[in-house]
Order: structure tokens, then sequence, then C-alpha cells
């Protein structure tokens, strides 16, 4: 009797404790990110102390320091701002490029999608000494315009890519259906493959934005001064000096540019894994 | 005036292939219901594109209405159609999918919603309006893009093989249904198909289509009993016309009127055959007799026959009959062309 409720709970259990082993490996670096932005120093310094817990009463020091001493509310403007229209620019170029591969050029636009996603493998530390030709040439020396310019080109065919295989996936019928029923082509892409193909798109733009909050490379080559760098060079250039690490503002800037991001994602799961097509054809 | 009307309508996908659409000519009559008829790859549902407008003709005209809308886009041309995966659109709901065209009119909301109600009570499915297209069963969307057909009330109704992704018993009902629902609204429809069932039920007439070209136009009766040529003959009907090549022609005769001993001497002029039947098939209602004719000038030539189950005439496996056709029953073709000839003579 026991043995068969036993062998009834089980699976739940083991269900479980997968799940709240994955949710705590998950939520960990938020837990440290945020227990460390507010421990005082001599608290985190202190090996004998237990690093998961407060043993010293909080402290606002960090954070103070954060934004009273460093740029950090303008690297957050500056990652918006460039985050923004990256995501803009990415869209604009992106989603026609994907539409008339997936859909206009038959034979060509395969082996054209192929090409483009080869374009997004070489490695960006060979493609640095290229780009600031061209960013010399255009006179954007230390100017976020400069990574504007830039990501685009790494932006661009990866999200090309990624939406043709969402446009694919739309059946072609519901385009001729929009076309007879009174829509132009035009009107058939906005009104119908665009709402339809919001996963793709969505994937797009959060792809786009947390490249340039990321990236590193590109950002620290092409900008010199602390006013126009974004998060991800501002950060640990101006918290890291020499072998002195300012663990508390940097995990304090850490988490207060990560929360957003991961906030959207959550928001935005179901839509990514969404079969969006079902029911559209038997 | 016809209300769609095709010229030496032609279309080729790639320079130098064959056509999948050769100088087609069609004309299709006022409130009719026209099937296009073919196995795949006929080129039926390509030509049903080209008069949607979904696809250039390549040479040729249509004209809808006594109009030519060659230059046309699809929206211009007043038609519907409806598609054989349905294509409702799945982000919509279905009031909304039936609203769609109305609304690419620019249509008012109000007379929207009165032209939404009016198709979907046509097709019984107002308590569906809030459902997505996912929620519903095939005979639901089946009605769906019919409803989004019809609302707008189109000079011309336009089906690809609406009824193929149904299960057989509903295809049956829904058939039945969508014929007598075309009967009622009285609009002109082309229909195509692959299933000659479907076509020789519901047509008014059937364009009987092989490799692009129109191989005959008529009645279901027609194109059963006057087949133009021997693809009609053996593309229609189950199991196909009996099709005897002979030296200087090719007779040819359906299966249910090749007949056993005992019923063929009361058919009056009639043609013999000696019978080697093979085996046998009892199909409930009917037997089919497979085998082989025997003696004459198709000696070895392969033939079927089907009889009633009620004729309790014994036809055992093996043996050697002499079966028989009426003389009005025999079709000629000319060996050449594979097109009918007049009767003539048939070789001893």
């Amino acid at each position: 009797m026991a043995r068969r409720r036993l062998k009834k709970v089980l699976p739940g259990i083991v269900m479980w404790l997968v799940r709240i082993f994955f949710a705590v490996v998950l939520a960990f670096p938020f837990y440290w990110m945020l227990i460390t932005t507010f421990k005082r120093n001599t608290d985190l310094n202190n090996l004998k102390n237990n690093p998961f817990l407060f043993n010293e009463s909080p402290t606002l020091d960090h954070l103070k320091l954060l934004f009273n001493e460093t740029l950090f509310p303008r690297w957050v403007a500056n990652t918006m701002f460039a985050g923004l229209i990256v995501v803009i620019i990415t869209l604009l170029l992106a989603v026609p490029a994907a539409y008339a591969l997936a859909r206009l050029t038959g034979q060509w636009g395969a082996q054209l999608g192929i090409g483009i996603f080869l374009t997004y493998l070489v490695p960006p530390t060979l493609l640095f000494i290229p780009l600031s030709k061209v960013i010399s040439f255009l006179g954007l020396q230390d100017s976020l315009w400069s990574i504007i310019i830039v990501y685009p080109t790494f932006t661009i065919p990866f999200s090309t890519w990624l939406l043709m295989g969402f446009f694919k996936s739309i059946p072609r019928d519901l385009e001729d259906a929009a076309m007879v029923d009174g829509l132009t082509q035009w009107g058939a892409f906005v009104k119908l493959v665009i709402p339809m193909s919001v996963s793709g798109i969505l994937t797009v733009v959060i792809f786009a934005f947390t490249l340039v909050t990321q990236e590193f490379v590109y950002a620290l080559t092409f900008i010199s001064s602390a006013a126009h760098q974004t998060v991800g060079v501002g950060v640990p250039t101006f918290l890291v000096r020499g072998d002195v690490y300012y663990w508390g503002s940097l995990m304090a800037a850490c988490l207060i540019t990560s929360l957003p991001i991961g906030f959207l994602y959550n928001l935005f799961l179901d839509r990514f894994i969404e079969g969006f097509t079902v029911g559209a054809v038997k | 005036m016809a209300v769609v009307e095709t010229r030496k309508l032609t279309k080729v996908f790639k320079r130098g292939n064959v056509g999948a659409v050769v100088n087609v000519d069609l004309q299709s009559r006022e409130g009719e219901f026209l099937v296009l008829l073919g196995p795949s790859g006929s080129g039926k549902t390509t030509l049903l594109r080209m008069i949607a407008g979904l696809e250039e003709p390549t040479s040729g005209e249509i004209l809808i209405g006594g109009k030519l809308v060659n230059d046309l886009t699809p929206r211009e041309r007043g038609i519907a159609m409806v598609f054989q995966s349905y294509a409702l659109y799945p982000h919509l709901s279905v009031f909304k999918n039936i609203v769609f065209p109305l609304k690419a009119q620019g249509m008012p909301k109000e007379r929207r919603q009165k032209q939404a109600e009016w198709a979907a009570s046509l097709l019984g499915i107002q308590h569906l309006f809030d459902r997505k297209p996912r929620e519903l069963s095939g005979g639901e969307r089946q009605r769906v893009a019919l409803a989004r057909a019809i609302v707008r009330e189109p000079s011309l109704f336009l089906l690809d093989e609406p009824l193929s992704n149904l299960d057989a018993k509903l295809r049956a009902s829904a058939r039945e249904e969508l014929e007598q629902f075309q009967k009622r609204i009285g609009t002109t429809a082309i229909y195509v198909t692959h299933d000659q069932v479907e076509a020789m039920a519901m047509g008014d007439r059937v364009v009987v289509m092989s490799q692009g070209a129109v191989r005959q136009i008529g009645t279901p009766a027609d194109v059963y009993d006057e087949p133009a040529d021997t693809f009609v003959a053996t593309f229609l009907g189950s199991p196909p016309m009996n099709i005897l090549p002979g030296p200087d022609v090719i007779v040819g005769f359906r299966p249910e009127h090749f007949l056993p001993p005992g019923v063929a001497e009361r058919m009056g002029e009639h043609i013999s055959f000696g019978f080697q039947i093979s085996h046998g098939e009892y199909l409930g209602a009917e037997r089919v007799l497979y085998g082989t004719i025997a003696g004459g000038a198709f000696d070895g030539r392969k033939a079927v026959s089907r009889i009633p189950a009620t004729h309790a005439v014994s036809l055992p496996d093996g043996s050697l009959q002499t079966f028989a056709v009426a003389l009005g029953d025999v079709k000629f073709f000319d060996p050449g062309t594979e097109k009918r000839t007049s009767p003539r003579s048939i070789p001893a």
C-alpha cells in the first residue's frame, strides 16, 4: 500500500526537485548580485564570514559610489539610446530582407540566406581592424554613433536569417487569401505576415538590444571618453582600477541593467515558444 | 455572357519547359458549377490561380464578366477563393476572419457586422464568432472559409480542393452541403478537384484536364458516356474503361457494359468476346471480374467486367466464358491520336 502510494508520488517529487534545482541555479547570480550590492566591504572581504548572508548591517555606499562618482546613469542612457537605434535599424533592414529571401526569389533565396549567415561567422576580433578604418573615414571616432553604425553589421545578418525561418513557416496560402480578400502584397505583409511573426520580431528586438548592452570589443575600441561609453564598457573600466575591484558597485550595476532585460525576456517567454501558426493550415 | 472566359491561356513556369497550362479555352456560364478535374500536375490549380490573379499567365487572355482582367490584381477582380488549406488567419477570431475582406474594402463597421451575420447564418456558424481557427474542427474551418468567401457577395467563387482535408465521412456530407449552398446563392463557381466522384456529383459541367491541356468539357454524363479520348475514358470510372488496342482501331467499353452469358443475349445487337477470368472480387453490391480477352484480334488484352451481385451466375476463377457488349456501348478511338472516331467494324 505504502509502496503504491510512493510510486504515485515519486515522479512528482523528482520533477519538483529538478525544477527547484534549475530555479536555484538560474536565480543564484541575481541573488549574489543583490546581496553583494548591499554588503559592507568589511563584510565582503572577511573570509571567515558566511558569504551567503549579511554578517553586518546592509549599506547603500556602493549604490552611492555608482551613481555619484561614476557616469553610470549616462552609460545607461547611452546604452538605451544606442540599443533603440540599433533595434530600429535592424528591424527596418532585416524584416524586408528576410521576407524577400523567404518569398520572392525562389532558389536564389535559400543560397543567399546561407551566405548571409556565413558572414555572421566571421569573428569580431578579426573585423574590428577594417571597421576601425571605416569609422575613422566617417569621422565617428569616440562617438556613440560609431557603434550604432557597427552593431547592425552583425545584428542584421543574424536577424535576417532568423526571421527568414519565421516567414517561411507562414503558409503562402494565407498571403494569397489576403490578396484575394482585397489586400495588396504590401498590405498582406503588413497586416498578416508581421502580426503573425511577432515572436520572431520580438526575438530580434531582444537579441539586438542585448547585444548593445553586452558588447565589449567594439565599444572599447571605438569609444574612449567616459561620457560616450555604454554600460558594458563603462562599468568594468571605471569600477576595476588596477587590481582594486569595486565589487559592490560592480554587482549593483550588473543587477540594475540585467533585471529589466531578464524581466522583459520572461514577459515574452510564451511568445518565443508559442507555435504561432497552429490552426492556420490543417 | 460568360462569367469567366479564358482564351488560349498558357502558363510556362520555366522557360523552355512544357507548360503547366497550355492553350486553355474555357467559358463558364452564369450560375454554373464548373469542375476542373484532373490528376495531380494536370494544371488545374495553376489555371484556377491564374483566374484568381495569383499567377501571371505567360500568354492568353482572361475575361471576367466580359472584361479583360489580365492586368488586374486579385483584389480588383471581384472574386472569392476557398483554399485547400482554408487559409484562415490564425491570429484572428472567426468573426474577424469573416469581416477581413469587408474591412479591406473599407466597408463601415455596422454594415460589416450585418454582412458577417448574414454569411454566418447561411452556414450556421454564428456561435463560433469568438473562437480562433485552431479551436475549430475541420468541418467548422471549412464553413468559416466559405463564409469569408461569400461575405462580400463576389461575382465568382473559386474553390481549390476544399474537401480534400476532411475525413471520408465528413467529406460526403460537406460535398452535399456545398452543392446545395452554391445552388442557393446562385454564384458561379469554379471548383478544382482530383476526385472524380466529387466532380461527377457536384459539377454542372466537368472540365477534364491532363498535362496542362483541356481534354474534354461536358456534363458529367457526357464525359463519362462519351469520352473524347482514351485519357478521359480511363481517368473517369472505377475500374476505368477497358481499352483494347487493335491493329487499326482502339476499342473501349465500360466494365459495367461487359456482361456475362445469359445477359448478353438479351441486348440485341452485340459483340462477343472470349473472356478468360483470372480472378473475381466480391464487393457486396457488385462483382468485379479481372481477366484477359481470349481469341480474336484482341487476344491476350486485359479486361475487367463489373456485374451487379444480383446476377446469380456462376463465374469461377480460371474459367473461359463468352462475354458480350452491346454495340451502342462500344467506343472507338484512333490509335494515332487516341481521340474518338466514328464506329467502325471490329476486326474479328
